[in-house]
């Protein structure tokens, strides 16, 4: 059930609502589905969260694969009266209902109008009623992961204005509140305000709160759902701020959330890795490499680690998915800031199995290099939009590309600018010091350019941290007295400190085997 | 580089921070915001969050986007290099935008900054006097920033480099030199051929003897595995 992000839509030009009747009786409820709502029902009355998680992950799944493959479940007025009508159940339900439809077929413009009334609905009792339940953190994350991708996926659609028909026109103009990005915003930051979840988060640092110790479930008595949503409302902000192209910002929402840590959002294998994807891509694009770098290196060691726990589940492609997407990333990272220490052992064979090739490529600069940067940032990048409403003004034009065409342009804008660097980098690693002059005549330029090449290598491999601070990414650098320059190589440290403690280990074990033996 | 800088402005500022930080997706805050950047100019001041806060705004509604403080956000960005500021701000701004005249010529300025051709910096901001003075600060900012990338390479740097970087000249030059060495611990060395010498503050980055470095520390989960042992 979680969000395919790459969910390409077909075209919206034939008639999707036809597709969908043909064989589909809204109105019909299978015997399995009216045992599943009853039972789901009960059980969420009863906050019995285990149960719930597993009709939620695998009966739903199941279900959906043997009876609605490619038609969408039975409508919630044939199913409420199993329920006692039961406002918020059927909310759930309709939510569900939803997500299944935009992952198995395409929605309508009318039905995309409709979910979007279906979370106002359900956010609106969250936000504002005491809700008594509890619900397993899987369904509380993809409730946030699939608003903010139903909000990517309209922003797309609605994008491609040439083909829209009348009614879809009239539609679009008639309900210009559906997934407004403001609404979609304030949504998210009312979780994150009204949940508390900030203060909660400081004062659990101080042992005066419990969240992540219990997973975001409440013991005592009350409910999860406000807490847990507006803690993950805080990953879907980040999600948001990328797709908008503000970085800053999004890290700035992610900022509450200590990600060297475990937490709530490493509780959900989707909630963790869209953390990292995201928050690794604004890294990138602010220049902080060598912050990008870390944290890819650590979440692909721990898919490789974890990946076959997860073949099962709903979740298990897009895991796969985005694992490459990170690998693509980690390559243009190191392409931009070569790093030699950073990246784990498995990860870095992996790389080059992958990427090995590109990478020397992309090293050398020159066209095929732009070619090959153009086309792992497109693979590996969010999917961007324009937030602003359409112009309905003829002629009609297509320009859901925009946003993308503008973020890949000035990230290549950024990589030509590195584009001297890596010559000077391979000189550097040759000599230990080399006048101004020699160095210009090697590279065929004038001591004028040098200078700029020179200032351009120390601007761009020292960046400035989240905190003002300049920190050095340079794996190789230099620094210049008069004309003389002086190549200073970062040597790799023999770390004794860790040597010992894996003898004194080694040796323990040893003595513990002969303990063990007996003489005869 | 002169970021955030709420205490020294007056009451109505802080509450625009505030507006930022509590109520940031909301289009009645666009006058505001606006207001708050023509006051970072005349105050020189600078908040990055407000300004990204407000091109977001215009991204949200671009028939309210007002070209002229967009381009005050730029060059306030501009001032902030060495941090990433201004492409931050370009990442924001529809590629249509960018193409008009006055921006083309900002991205040509940063560009210039980002690859360290100061040379064509100064000679580019002379031909734009009427952009680049709307904003005061602006000249001595990129000199901060100059002296900054001087500092990351040069252990000591001959003077026509360092005059060419920051756009001082001749007497000018003397009088500026005189008060970095008094006040900023630059030290001014007689040249033997090429002429003058400037020394300039040892930092980790120009003198990589003094870089601190994480050597052999070990974190402390590590050695509680040899506890048991120990004990």
């Amino acid at each position: 059930m979680a969000a395919n992000y790459d969910y390409e839509e077909a075209p919206g030009t034939y008639d999707d609502a036809n597709r969908q009747d043909l064989g589909y009786d809204p109105n019909f409820v299978p015997d399995s589905v009216k045992s599943f709502v009853v039972h789901l029902y009960r059980h969420i009355r009863e906050k019995n969260v285990y149960e719930i998680h597993q009709m939620y992950e695998i009966s739903f799944q199941t279900l959906s694969d043997r009876l609605f493959k490619d038609t969408p479940w039975p409508s919630v007025d044939a199913v409420a009266h199993y329920v006692d009508n039961d406002q918020v159940f059927c909310l759930l339900y309709r939510e569900m209902w939803f997500r299944h439809l935009y992952a198995r077929l395409s929605p309508t413009l009318k039905q995309r109008i409709d979910s979007w009334d279906n979370y106002c609905s359900l956010f609106q009792v969250v936000l504002h009623r005491v809700v008594n339940m509890q619900l397993p953190n899987q369904w509380l994350w993809d409730m946030v992961d699939e608003f903010v991708y139903q909000f990517q996926s309209f922003c797309q659609y609605r994008a491609k204005m040439k083909n829209k028909t009348e009614q879809e026109i009239a539609l679009l103009r008639q309900f210009d509140q559906a997934w407004n990005v403001y609404g979609v915003l304030n949504y998210l930051q009312a979780f994150v305000e009204k949940s508390n979840i900030i203060q909660i988060l400081e004062q659990e640092k101080e042992g005066g709160e419990q969240f992540t110790a219990t997973d975001g479930y409440d013991y005592s008595g009350g409910s999860n759902v406000l807490k847990v949503l507006g803690y993950f409302s805080m990953v879907g902000l980040l999600r948001v701020h990328c797709l908008l192209g503000d970085y800053q910002t999004g890290l700035k929402c992610l900022l509450p959330i200590d990600i060297s840590q475990q937490g709530v959002y490493t509780s959900v294998i989707g909630s963790h890795i869209a953390t990292i994807y995201h928050y690794g891509f604004a890294n990138l694009m602010m220049r902080r490499y060598v912050e990008a770098i870390r944290e890819f290196n650590k979440i692909l060691l721990y898919i490789y680690k974890t990946k076959q726990y997860h073949q099962k589940s709903p979740q298990y492609e897009q895991i796969l998915k985005k694992n490459e997407q990170m690998y693509a990333l980690l390559a243009i990272c190191l392409s931009l800031c070569p790093q030699t220490k950073l990246v784990e052992e498995t990860v870095n064979s992996q790389l080059r199995e992958k990427y090995g090739e590109k990478m020397a490529r992309m090293q050398r600069y020159d066209d095929e290099a732009f070619a090959i940067y153009d086309e792992l940032f497109s693979y590996a990048c969010p999917k961007f939009i324009t937030p602003s409403a359409p112009s309905f003004e003829e002629p009609l034009v297509n320009y859901n590309q925009d946003a993308y065409r503008l973020q890949l342009k000035l990230f290549l804008y950024e990589v030509k600018q590195q584009q001297l660097l890596s010559g000077v980098r391979t000189f550097l690693k040759v000599y230990s010091t080399i006048s101004l002059a020699k160095l210009a005549n090697y590279m065929e330029v004038d001591e004028a350019t040098l200078r700029s090449i020179l200032f351009t290598y120390k601007h761009k491999t020292h960046s400035v941290d989240s905190d003002g601070k300049i920190i050095s990414n340079a794996d190789v650098d230099f620094y210049i007295d008069d004309d003389m320059i002086h190549v200073v190589e970062s040597k790799p440290v023999k770390r004794y400190g860790d040597y010992f403690l894996r003898q004194i280990v080694k040796l323990e074990g040893v003595i513990t085997d002969m303990d063990r033996i007996k003489l005869e | 580089m002169g970021r955030e800088t709420p205490k020294q402005q007056q009451q109505v500022s802080y509450t625009v921070e505030q507006l930022v930080a509590v109520n940031p997706y909301n289009p009645d805050i666009v006058p505001d915001l606006e207001n708050y950047v023509n006051e970072q100019v005349s105050s020189q001041t600078y908040s990055l969050d407000a300004n990204l806060c407000l091109l977001r705004l215009y991204q949200f509604e671009p028939e309210r986007m007002s070209t002229q403080i967009v381009a005050r956000i730029l060059i306030k960005a501009l001032m902030a290099m060495p941090a990433p500021d201004f492409s931050l701000c370009l990442f924001l701004i529809p590629e249509r935008v960018q193409m008009e005249e006055q921006f083309k010529t900002l991205i040509v300025l940063s560009h210039y900054l980002e690859t360290g051709r100061f040379r064509q910096f100064w000679d580019e901001a002379a031909k734009s006097r009427h952009i680049v003075e709307a904003v005061p600060g602006f000249e001595q900012a990129i000199q901060t920033y100059a002296i900054h990338v001087l500092s990351l390479t040069y252990q000591k740097i001959p003077r026509p480099v360092l005059a060419e970087a920051i756009n001082i000249e001749g007497l000018s030059l003397d009088k500026f030199l005189e008060h970095q060495a008094a006040n900023s611990g630059w030290i001014l060395e007689k040249g033997h051929v090429r002429g003058q010498l400037i020394v300039l503050p040892r930092n980790e980055f120009n003198h990589p003897e003094l870089k601190k470095s994480a050597t052999d520390t070990v974190p402390l989960e590590h050695v509680t595995r040899i506890f048991p042992i120990l004990g």
